[in-house]
């Protein structure tokens, strides 16, 4: 699985950053037929959890109701300089990891 | 989806069975939420969605999490994003699929655990789930 995630290359501290992250995943929702009438099964990313030095930030939990390569846009308020990892787990238990390095100015 | 304990399990995938298994028979208010989505879609596919609350995202005041229903999905919850006080602005942006014209609320749990909430109809043209796309 590919994935982006773009977070500002620096921020002041206290500021809260803009983290962009996008998956590239079909996010299959279940109630599709393949041409010989065969289900396809349901296979979504159901859950991305995103750390800010170590801490957790922020979590989605995400269905069939997210569009196929989902993106997510969120806030992180900048204290110390980190990374900013993201990892996300689908439904037939495929994981993926990026991070960004935040670099945090007075 | 399955259905946490205390909602029945046949109805948790109607809009109702959704807001009971997030409300859990609290009250919720229209206020402080702004869902933002496009009036018309051309299609299901993928429609952006922006969701924010006017939470000043600190300590003693900030948004839990923001739950998304989406009432002619299939499985109408579509999705939780968590927050807290790290986030600095209480603000999420992401694409949906619809199935269909309807209506999509978004309901924010701040952390003295009241519910707020804001709802936007949807017209779309062409549903998600219709053909093989």
């Amino acid at each position: 699985m590919t994935a982006r995630i773009q977070v500002p290359a620096e921020a002041r501290r206290g500021e809260a950053v803009e983290v962009r992250i996008v998956i590239q995943h079909p996010m299959e929702t279940g109630f599709r037929y393949d041409a010989l009438g065969r289900r396809t099964p349901r296979n979504v990313i159901h859950t991305l959890l995103c750390r800010y030095g170590g801490a957790e930030v922020f979590r989605a939990e995400m269905g069939a109701g997210i569009a196929a390569n989902p993106f997510l846009r969120f806030f992180v308020r900048a204290s110390e300089p980190g990374d900013i990892e993201c990892s996300w787990v689908d439904s037939e238990n495929a994981s993926g990891t990026v991070s960004a390095r935040l670099t945090v100015t007075v | 989806m399955n259905p946490p304990p205390g909602v029945d399990a046949r109805i948790i995938n109607t809009p109702e069975g959704a807001l009971q298994s997030i409300l859990n028979g609290a009250p919720m208010r229209k206020g402080r939420v702004h869902l933002e989505l496009p009036a018309i879609a051309e299609n299901g596919h993928s429609v952006g969605m922006t969701v924010k609350v006017d939470s000043p995202m600190s300590e003693a005041d900030h948004v839990r999490r923001i739950e998304l229903i989406a009432d002619k999905n299939p499985v109408p919850r579509v999705a939780t994003f968590v927050l807290g006080p790290l986030n600095g602005r209480a603000e999420v942006e992401s694409r949906l699929r619809l199935n269909g014209t309807q209506r999509v609320t978004a309901i924010a749990q701040l952390s003295d655990g009241s519910f707020w909430f804001d709802a936007v109809d949807v017209t779309v043209n062409e549903l998600a789930c219709l053909d093989g796309g």
